[in-house]
């Protein structure tokens, strides 16, 4: 246990039903938790969704996350994985400014970090990443002086790794 | 066997053991309304919703039942509000049941369309929209569960009316399939046990923090014997009192903002401290960073986001509060604390001296009298309920009550005219009772029109307006840090008797000590509801007070001079 406030990240996992995204966001707006990263999904469950929020918080009040996450009646389970090898991956779309010249440059620079192409047009590509934030925040940094144009990103999703099911377990007993 | 919606509501209400409820009608409710003819619940109508959301939260405090409301969609859904937040705030079981438009009507701004569910989110412990009928049957049962089971709190239905209208095949007795709490079922931590019993087995300055949680769980017994066995003395929070008998030598009295000095002072002085179905509310521990800070902490307590929220505690066992107590009170063997019990002595020697209830008579009003003589009169055993201010420090402070659920007060919200409607659902919930409402004359403005009910409903309720012309604890705190300037607290009142008089009830005044005798006794032997008017000391104050944030030590205590010239003059 720290007192320092560092990322944590969530996986909740939630009855699909309408209004719960809502229930989960305004417990985080209540509490006065300030989200810093929030993506919803389907899940391999019939009705489960997935959600992953990334917060900064001191571990005791993480822990509080994670008690009052358990009082929403249609929150079914939740995991701190950041206290556990976990994978988290964002996905990025990438609008870049690229005349003739510079296009092949664009492109090498992107491949070092395993973007694609995705869409081209005269003026402009759009990049496709994948990976942790911290890899695509070095992406955009690169790529900012050709001129972004614009920029989507999901939101980080979280599992935890296959192998950490056990320190799992022990980490919520 | 089909049944329509609104039919399907009252027979659920009716396997729930639902004897009566409060509500309103109007035209999104009203095929439930019309269905209550053939039903066997008793309706109590009210004149505000909040006044039927305060009903129900003091009937299910009073109880330990599930508390009922009803009322129409849009204002008479928002109406609710306040009664819903206070319910939540006080962990008290109810379930509201609203109308809603029709489905096909929803998200059309149609008349008196308010999305309940959204505004009552942050409110309750859970709500439902309902918009097909045979969801209604299942719904309710869930929130009747939700409402009631881990720690309780209020659930919201939002049925629209075609729902309501609908037929659909209905089976009774079926029961709620799922199951609501999923947080990881802990079961108790013997090495947690074990480290507690440690810690309380080896303090020199034990000390029992006994809050509302111990009622809800039903663990007031194995509390007595805990502490007829160890000689822990007891503190409560105002949620907790009657969770321990108010009259035992062990009962040191109220902790907090307005607990008594020497409670307070036990509290930063003990070596053990052990919270049990408490929270450690702002109100009782002040300055959280300096709160009892040479003790260490053990926390009983059914909910996992309570432990360290607002103080760090050393052991937290968490669970049913019962099996917690249960797993624990057998391995605790204290020491000799005798020590201690002195200490506690000595210092409520030197506060009893600046007790405004050692004063003679002086022909002024003040509420401590008022309370304690209704406490003698009443042999200590009506069930009084409060709203928030001056008015419930004073009861909490003098009206000494020996058993659980006597006391029914809005702690946490803190809501003015929360006491009338409450002791009306408290009433219906125990009619045998002796039901008496302290409010100030503000609170009780707030919800005057309840009377009416009590007068419709011919029940029987006492009231005793603690009428000092003023909002009375901003006044205070205008007083002590606003430098006395009295912003919009005086109170131009009307004549109490005469409203009372209205409503075909007795009405009574007191303005002098020796007049509360016979004005009681006069109450208590009415057959219908009464309100006393008690002209009090306009700018008493009440004493002690910790400052908002203060630690609990740093007591405003009544001026020993301000007594004597009171007395004199």
């Amino acid at each position: 246990m720290t007192s320092e406030a560092r990322p944590h990240t969530f996986v909740v996992l939630v009855e699909d039903r309408p209004g719960v995204l809502d229930r989960v966001a305004s417990l985080f707006r209540r509490r006065a938790y300030n989200i810093e990263s929030l993506a919803v999904g389907h899940t391999d469950r019939e009705g489960v969704s997935h959600i992953t929020v990334v917060m900064n918080a001191d571990d005791r009040t993480a822990r509080l996350v994670e008690a009052n996450l358990y009082k929403v009646v249609n929150v079914l389970e939740v995991r701190d994985v950041s206290n556990v090898p976990s994978l988290v991956r964002d996905l990025a779309l990438i609008k870049v400014r690229v005349d003739h010249q510079r296009r092949s440059e664009v492109m090498q620079v992107a491949e070092v970090f395993r973007a694609r192409v995705v869409d081209v047009g005269p003026e402009a590509l759009i990049f496709e990443i994948t990976g942790t934030e911290d890899k695509i925040n070095r992406l955009v940094e690169v790529l900012q002086p050709f001129g972004i144009l614009e920029m989507a990103r999901t939101g980080v999703v979280a599992m935890a790794r296959a192998v950490a099911e056990e320190k799992v377990l022990e980490g919520v007993s | 066997m089909k049944k329509t919606g609104a039919q399907i509501v009252w027979d659920v209400l009716e396997q729930e053991s639902v004897d009566t409820v409060f509500g309103y009608p109007g035209g999104a409710i009203l095929p439930v309304y019309d269905a209550l003819l053939d039903s066997r619940i008793h309706h109590v109508l009210v004149r505000h919703e909040q006044g039927a959301a305060h009903m129900a939260d003091g009937y299910a405090r009073a109880s330990g039942r599930v508390g009922v409301a009803m009322a129409t969609s849009g204002p008479g859904a928002t109406n609710l509000v306040t009664g819903i937040a206070t319910a939540m705030l006080d962990s008290s079981p109810t379930v509201f049941i609203t109308g809603q438009v029709p489905s096909t009507a929803i998200g059309k701004d149609a008349f008196q369309e308010t999305d309940i569910t959204g505004v009552t989110l942050p409110i309750t412990k859970h709500n439902f929209l309902v918009t097909k009928t045979d969801e209604i049957a299942p719904t309710l049962r869930q929130a009747f569960e939700i409402a009631r089971s881990g720690r309780p709190g209020p659930v919201l239905v939002d049925i629209t009316k075609d729902a309501q209208q609908e037929e659909c095949e209905y089976k009774r007795n079926e029961m709620p399939v799922e199951i609501c709490d999923r947080s990881p079922r802990r079961p108790i931590v013997e090495s947690d046990v074990a480290r507690a019993a440690e810690i309380l087995s080896s303090a020199k300055r034990p000390l029992i923090l006994a809050g509302r949680g111990v009622m809800l769980s039903g663990s007031m017994e194995l509390l007595n014997d805990f502490v007829e066995r160890t000689r822990i003395p007891v503190a409560m929070t105002l949620l907790g009192i009657g969770s321990f008998p108010a009259t035992h030598p062990l009962n040191l009295g109220m902790m907090g903002m307005h607990g008594e000095a020497w409670v307070n002072q036990a509290i930063q002085n003990a070596d053990v401290l052990l919270a049990i179905g408490m929270r450690f509310d702002d109100r009782v521990v002040g300055d959280p960073k300096n709160f009892a800070p040479s003790a260490q902490k053990i926390h009983l307590e059914i909910d996992p986001s309570e432990i360290d929220k607002m103080v760090k505690v050393d052991v937290a066992l968490v669970g049913n509060l019962y099996e917690s107590l249960e797993a624990l009170s057998p391995r605790v063997h204290c020491g000799d604390i005798s020590d201690w019990h002195r200490t506690i002595t000595n210092v409520k020697g030197d506060s009893a001296v600046r007790d405004i209830q050692q004063l003679p008579d002086s022909g002024h009003l003040y509420t401590a009298h008022v309370i304690s003589d209704l406490w003698n009169l009443t042999e200590g055993k009506a069930l009084v309920t409060t709203d928030v201010g001056q008015h419930q420090m004073w009861e909490a402070q003098y009206y000494k009550h020996d058993h659980a659920r006597k006391l029914i007060t809005s702690g946490g919200l803190g809501t003015m005219g929360f006491a009338l409607p409450a002791a009306i659902g408290a009433k219906f919930a125990k009619p045998e009772e002796e039901v008496w409402v302290v409010c100030g004359d503000g609170g009780f403005q707030m919800t005057a029109a309840e009377l009416s009910t009590c007068a419709q409903e011919k029940i029987k309720i006492n009231v005793a307006i603690i009428n000092n012309g003023y909002l009375g604890m901003v006044r205070q705190w205008q007083e002590f840090f606003y430098d006395k300037r009295y912003a919009a607290t005086p109170m131009q009142n009307p004549d109490f008797m005469k409203l009372a008089e209205a409503h075909g009830l007795l009405g009574l005044r007191v303005e002098k000590r020796a007049e509360i005798e016979e004005a009681v006794g006069r109450a208590r032997a009415a057959s219908g509801s009464v309100v006393v008017d008690f002209r009090v000391e306009k700018e008493d104050t009440v004493y002690p007070m910790v400052p908002p944030g203060k630690d609990i030590q740093s007591m405003i205590r009544r001026p020993v001079s301000e007594l004597v010239t009171k007395e004199e003059g």
